[in-house]
């Protein structure tokens, strides 16, 4: 029975009968110019591509920090309704930078969670945790309702109908003695249990695996600075 | 030289072949001559013709009906929206501090006809829509999409999603209430993905708020990135419909029966 096993190829080209092989050569002229050829394209195409893909990732990676705002004194706030407060999320971009805050005293027969130097004052964010209307408190109903697909909260911005998937989400707040104003800081999410998590974008549940599922973001901070 | 076919004429208006005994015209356009009108002097110095004709003038199956065009009139669409977008282009401003809209109004109140060119950027955009899913009605039910145009049908596919991107990036452009809204409702949308839709809504937002980057970032993808995948697919699109010829309705039995096919039914 015939070997049908080729014998190996030798790695030397002047085994291989290749015209104008050297001694001791491994690999051909033309393979050689090939793959430099290849190689310096491909160089000279992430020597642009890279960076400018990183350029545009960069905003992924980049912590924005929200500076803390005073939003009036203390007396400004009831603990039993809320008062709107325009504040600026980002500076520099006139009205689409400004958002609002509902913002009232703490109440100690309303709000069971434990109570630290941060949330003193209760100040909720207006975006809808569905997918990030605008919510609107209304006094009569003491609801906050959403225009767009009927959600509705409670006094503590809890779910009480329709589609969101978490409480609305809250900022830190504190007093600030040299100035005797309140103060707004940093954005937080928090579940229904009233537990903070680092702020999450609306539509994303943040109960059970929901923490897991939509991590925290590189580009926010989980605790005022 | 090879020539273009003559368009066809009615009969009337066809120049009458000369009379025998006649002096015949042997005149300076003869291809004896060589190539003297314009067209055939680009032919002469880039050989186009050949592939004019291989991609105009194609045999096209018996049966071939007006629901063969949407295809073509989504290209149009295409390119309506490409000429209007590059001219509106001239006017807008991505400017999230008012800016945008104030160059959305200025372009709608003061420019000469503004209104309809924009008008037909805003409008063409849904009728392109349209056209797309009417285009692709016809090629699914008329069984176009097999074999071996799997990968037209697979390129149409990704069109239809860049289409859509780009729905989804010029309804920002505006910059009035509704556009705004509709973008974080759509951004938050997108972050419902688990593990990487939060990421991906930085991404589009370019931070963890609507700031000022995310107008000119939509404004980049929607007349830039896009349309040049857009344009370099439909290409291929194009190509590959010339390559492999269009089918016939699926309705239509062949002129006579395949022997083949017949030996092996009388087999069975």
């Amino acid at each position: 029975m015939p070997d049908r096993r080729r014998a190996p190829k030798s790695k030397y080209t002047l085994d291989r009968d290749i015209p104008g092989a050297f001694e001791g050569e491994t690999i051909t002229r033309r393979r050689l110019m090939v793959g430099a050829a290849n190689g310096a394209g491909g160089v000279a195409a992430a020597a642009f591509t890279l960076p400018a893909l990183a350029f545009a990732l960069a905003p992924v990676f980049k912590t924005q920090n929200m500076p803390w705002q005073a939003v009036g004194p203390p007396s400004d706030f009831p603990n039993d309704n809320y008062v709107v407060r325009v504040i600026t999320l980002l500076q520099g971009i006139g009205e689409a930078g400004k958002s609002i805050a509902y913002v009232r005293t703490r109440n100690s027969s309303l709000d069971t969670e434990p109570e630290d130097q941060y949330n003193r004052w209760i100040a909720l964010s207006s975006r809808c945790a569905h997918l990030g209307c605008p919510v609107r408190w209304v006094d009569a109903a003491e609801r906050f309702i959403c225009p767009c697909h009927g959600g509705v909260y409670n006094i503590r911005g809890q779910v009480a109908g329709g589609p969101p998937v978490r409480p609305l989400d809250r900022f830190y707040t504190r007093l600030n003695s040299a100035t005797g104003m309140v103060e707004i800081g940093p954005r937080y999410s928090v579940n229904t249990e009233f537990q903070r998590f680092s702020p999450r974008d609306p539509a994303e549940p943040i109960d059970g695996v929901g923490q897991y599922l939509y991590p925290a973001r590189w580009s926010t901070n989980s605790l005022p600075k | 030289m090879p020539r273009l076919p003559a368009p066809p004429l009615p009969k009337i208006l066809q120049p009458k072949p000369k009379r025998p005994g006649e002096p015949q015209d042997v005149g300076a356009l003869s291809p004896v001559e060589g190539a003297l009108t314009a067209t055939d002097w680009i032919d002469e110095r880039t050989s186009l013709s050949p592939t004019v004709r291989w991609l105009f003038f194609r045999k096209v199956p018996r049966g071939t009906n007006w629901a063969y065009t949407l295809g073509s009139a989504t290209l149009f669409a295409f390119l309506s929206q490409a000429v209007t977008g590059v001219f509106l282009a001239m006017y807008y401003r991505p400017d999230v501090a008012g800016g945008a809209y104030e160059s959305i109004r200025n372009i709608n109140d003061n420019v000469f006809a503004g209104q309809l060119v924009h008008g037909m950027h805003k409008w063409g955009a849904s009728v392109m829509i349209i056209l797309i899913f009417l285009h692709m009605g016809r090629v699914f039910f008329y069984g176009a999409y097999k074999y071996p145009r799997e990968l037209t049908w697979v390129i149409g596919v990704v069109l239809l999603i860049l289409t859509l991107v780009m729905g989804f990036s010029g309804y920002l452009l505006p910059f009035d209430q509704r556009s705004y809204w509709a973008t974080i409702v759509g951004v938050n949308i997108n972050g419902t993905g688990p593990f990487i839709g939060p990421f991906l809504s930085d991404f589009l937002r370019g931070g963890p708020e609507f700031g000022a980057t995310t107008l000119s970032r939509f404004y980049s993808i929607h007349m830039l990135l896009v349309p040049g995948a857009m344009i370099a697919l439909i290409g291929v699109h194009l190509y590959l419909v010339s390559k492999l010829g269009t089918t016939a309705p699926p309705w239509l039995k062949p002129d006579h029966e395949d022997p083949v096919l017949e030996l092996d039914q009388a087999e069975v």
